[in-house]
């Protein structure tokens, strides 16, 4: 079996008396698509801001290669809300910043995409690689830092070719239509050189055409970078097209999980989309 | 593509030189002390401070209301750190003399304002930075009045001289020294903004949350952006000192900043060249070419109506009004005034012109 790139071991998250995330336990492997999928407001995205660093999760840890990334226990006024089974299970705080766990190598999308929108698009893809270089203020200002900014400059150059946006490289992000906005905050993305890849919604909003182009370029991305991918989906196409597992959420709970055809069949799975009907 | 940026960069250095050369000309045959030179100086030592607040508010997207405090504090530290030695009895006349007792030369002081000021932009920003927008604003506004308020203490005396004035500092006498001075100064604002770093900020003014999740550590890089703006503001400060002749912390009320501010924002947020236009427009209006509202004229015996003292703050509010009216984002935008792009304008409206001449045919 291949390693575990990320594991959440009973995350909670609990805003005073509503829990939107529930003992969710997941993992997802090497070079692996995985989708998250689930009624509106089941909890999806709060579950991607706690592996985010967005949110601090009440109870449990986010483990990064077999490593803790992010750990919490209920403390102060959450001490009393809580009411989780794994009370005692965790006891170390880990809560890391979104800027530190991208440096780690997680790399996230947005479901309502956020460009820098009055940079260019090569501007907005040479911001990500600005973490791992080399170089001060002092540096910077003085231009000292020529070869590192040429690196940078060649390395923000050479993604945007293999993505195709090349041609587009002066435009202003924001001008941009938008399924490229889309493809470029992936290609933003990968610019800080992820292994996990984590994309919330990429379809939305797409018709279908644009649906089937973006399921053949996840795919392709997953087998270019050789990076493992886990994104939060409604086009059930798409989910079913290409994702190797699923994890199905419902108000903040684990309601299924699996692969593709095994949760299809699963009563809960359709009981939460289209509801139970009370008469039988 | 490399050798276009070159030689427009030559262009714009030689723009530089040939307006050094013709201040020193002007400045030898016309007279020094003319109207024109106080604006000149002035001007250039506000388009620092304005240049110093875009960099802040433009380009980081920090709405930070404190620039008279960082300059007051730049100010006071190259008055404090450069007065004779034998002429500090004479100005802390009474607090003995003072406690500082020897005096560093201009340039080297100069920096120390510097140094001082991004010092106190460190450690206030330690708290104010986590706070967002209006805020900010109001936080930055309180500690630059308490800046304020605090080196008019009495008990810093010795230092300060408490509200009393500090004068018989080293001065300037020609334009180009502020002039080199705030050249050298933007010049590696400028610098800044184009970096690396300048991309962060930029990144963080557009979208806070994708510049997190883009590996761009917040904190640090407001923290930076917040200290090096403060630095060059201590400078401005410095050299308002010089221009000045006298320091006094009265001087440095809320009213500099909103000057600054006007400035900014007349000239464009997030452009260093319109902030740099704007600031001499606005000193020449308010020093030079609006004086003339402020005066009772007569023409033979008829009073000229309206014009007496205060009135030409009516007519330069009336101006600001319709400046904002019509230019919402300011005179420059966000654009940046160069030879390349005046190039490409004048390229882009004859193309027009010949296009539509062909159409019309």
């Amino acid at each position: 079996m291949a390693a575990n790139v990320l594991k959440l071991d009973h995350i909670t998250m609990q805003f005073g008396g509503v829990v939107a995330v529930n003992d969710f336990s997941m993992e997802v492997n090497e070079h692996e698509i995985v989708a998250l999928i689930g009624p509106n407001g089941a909890g999806k995205t709060t579950a991607f801001n706690c592996i985010t660093g967005v949110y601090e999760p009440t109870n449990g840890m986010v483990s990064f290669y077999g490593e803790p990334m992010v750990c919490n226990h209920p403390q102060g006024k959450m001490k009393k809300l809580y009411k989780g089974e794994y009370y005692d299970k965790f006891n170390k705080v880990i809560s890391p910043t979104p800027d530190q766990i991208t440096k780690l190598g997680i790399a996230r999308t947005f479901q309502n995409i956020r460009l820098f929108k009055s940079l260019t698009v090569f501007e907005n893809v040479l911001i990500a690689k600005h973490m791992r270089a080399k170089q001060n203020v002092f540096t910077a200002t003085l231009r000292l830092n020529a070869k590192e900014e040429q690196r940078m400059r060649d390395e923000a150059m050479a993604l945007l070719e293999e993505q195709n946006l090349a041609h587009l490289k002066n435009e202003i992000a924001g001008s941009l239509p938008y399924g490229l906005q889309r493809r470029l905050e992936i290609a933003r993305a990968l610019a800080t050189d992820p292994k996990l890849l984590l994309l919330d919604e990429p379809a939305a909003g797409m018709n279908p055409q644009e649906t089937k182009e973006l399921t053949d370029f996840i795919v392709q991305v997953r087998d270019k970078y050789g990076i493992a991918i886990l994104m939060i989906e409604h086009h059930m196409d798409l989910v079913m097209a290409i994702a190797e597992r699923i994890y199905v959420l419902d108000f903040g709970r684990m309601i299924a999980s699996g692969t593709a055809s095994e949760v299809q069949d699963d009563p809960d799975v359709i009981n939460a989309y289209l509801g139970v009907d009370e008469d039988e | 593509m490399t050798k276009k940026i070159s030689t427009s960069t030559i262009v714009s250095a030689a723009l530089v030189i040939l307006l050094f050369v013709l201040v020193f000309v002007l400045e030898k045959v016309t007279n020094p002390y003319s109207m024109l030179f106080v604006v000149l100086k002035k001007g250039a030592i506000y388009a620092l401070v304005a240049v110093s607040m875009n960099l802040l508010n433009g380009f980081t997207g920090l709405f930070s209301l404190g620039q008279a405090g960082f300059m007051l504090i730049g100010a006071y530290t190259y008055a404090i750190f450069t007065i004779p030695a034998d002429q500090r009895m004479s100005v802390y006349q009474y607090f003995d003399g003072g406690i500082i007792d020897f005096s560093i030369p201009v340039i080297p002081a100069l920096i120390l304002a510097g140094i001082a000021a991004a010092f106190f932009a460190f450690l206030i920003g330690l708290p104010v930075l986590r706070l967002k927008s209006d805020y900010l604003a109001i936080a930055t506004l309180g500690f630059a009045e308490i800046i304020r308020a605090f080196f008019q203490w009495d008990a810093l005396g010795p230092v300060t001289n408490g509200s009393n004035l500090l004068k018989k500092f080293p001065t300037f006498d020609s334009t180009l020294f502020p002039f080199a001075v705030v050249g050298i100064c933007i010049a590696l604002i400028v610098m800044l903004i184009n970096s690396s770093y300048g991309r962060a900020f930029k990144a963080i003014r557009d979208d806070e949350i994708a510049a997190e999740a883009m590996g761009i550590n917040l904190f640090r890089h407001k923290q930076m952006s917040f200290v090096i703006s403060s630095f060059f503001a201590g400078v401005g400060g410095a050299l308002l000192a010089m221009y000045q002749t006298t320091v006094q912390a009265m001087a440095f009320k809320s009213a500099m900043t909103y000057e600054i501010l006007l400035i900014v924002v007349i000239g464009g947020i997030g452009s260093v060249t319109g902030s740099v236009i704007a600031s001499f427009l606005f000193i020449a209006c308010s020093e030079w070419w609006l004086r003339f509202l402020d005066t009772e004229t007569f023409i033979g015996a008829w009073q000229v109506p309206l014009l007496r003292s205060g009135f030409r703050k009516v007519v330069f509010a009336v101006i600001i009004m319709a400046v904002v009216l019509f230019y919402r984002q300011g005179i420059m935008g966000n654009r940046e005034f160069s030879p390349q792009a005046l190039i490409n304008k004048w390229k882009k409206l004859t193309s027009k012109r010949k296009k539509t001449s062909k159409e019309g045919r």
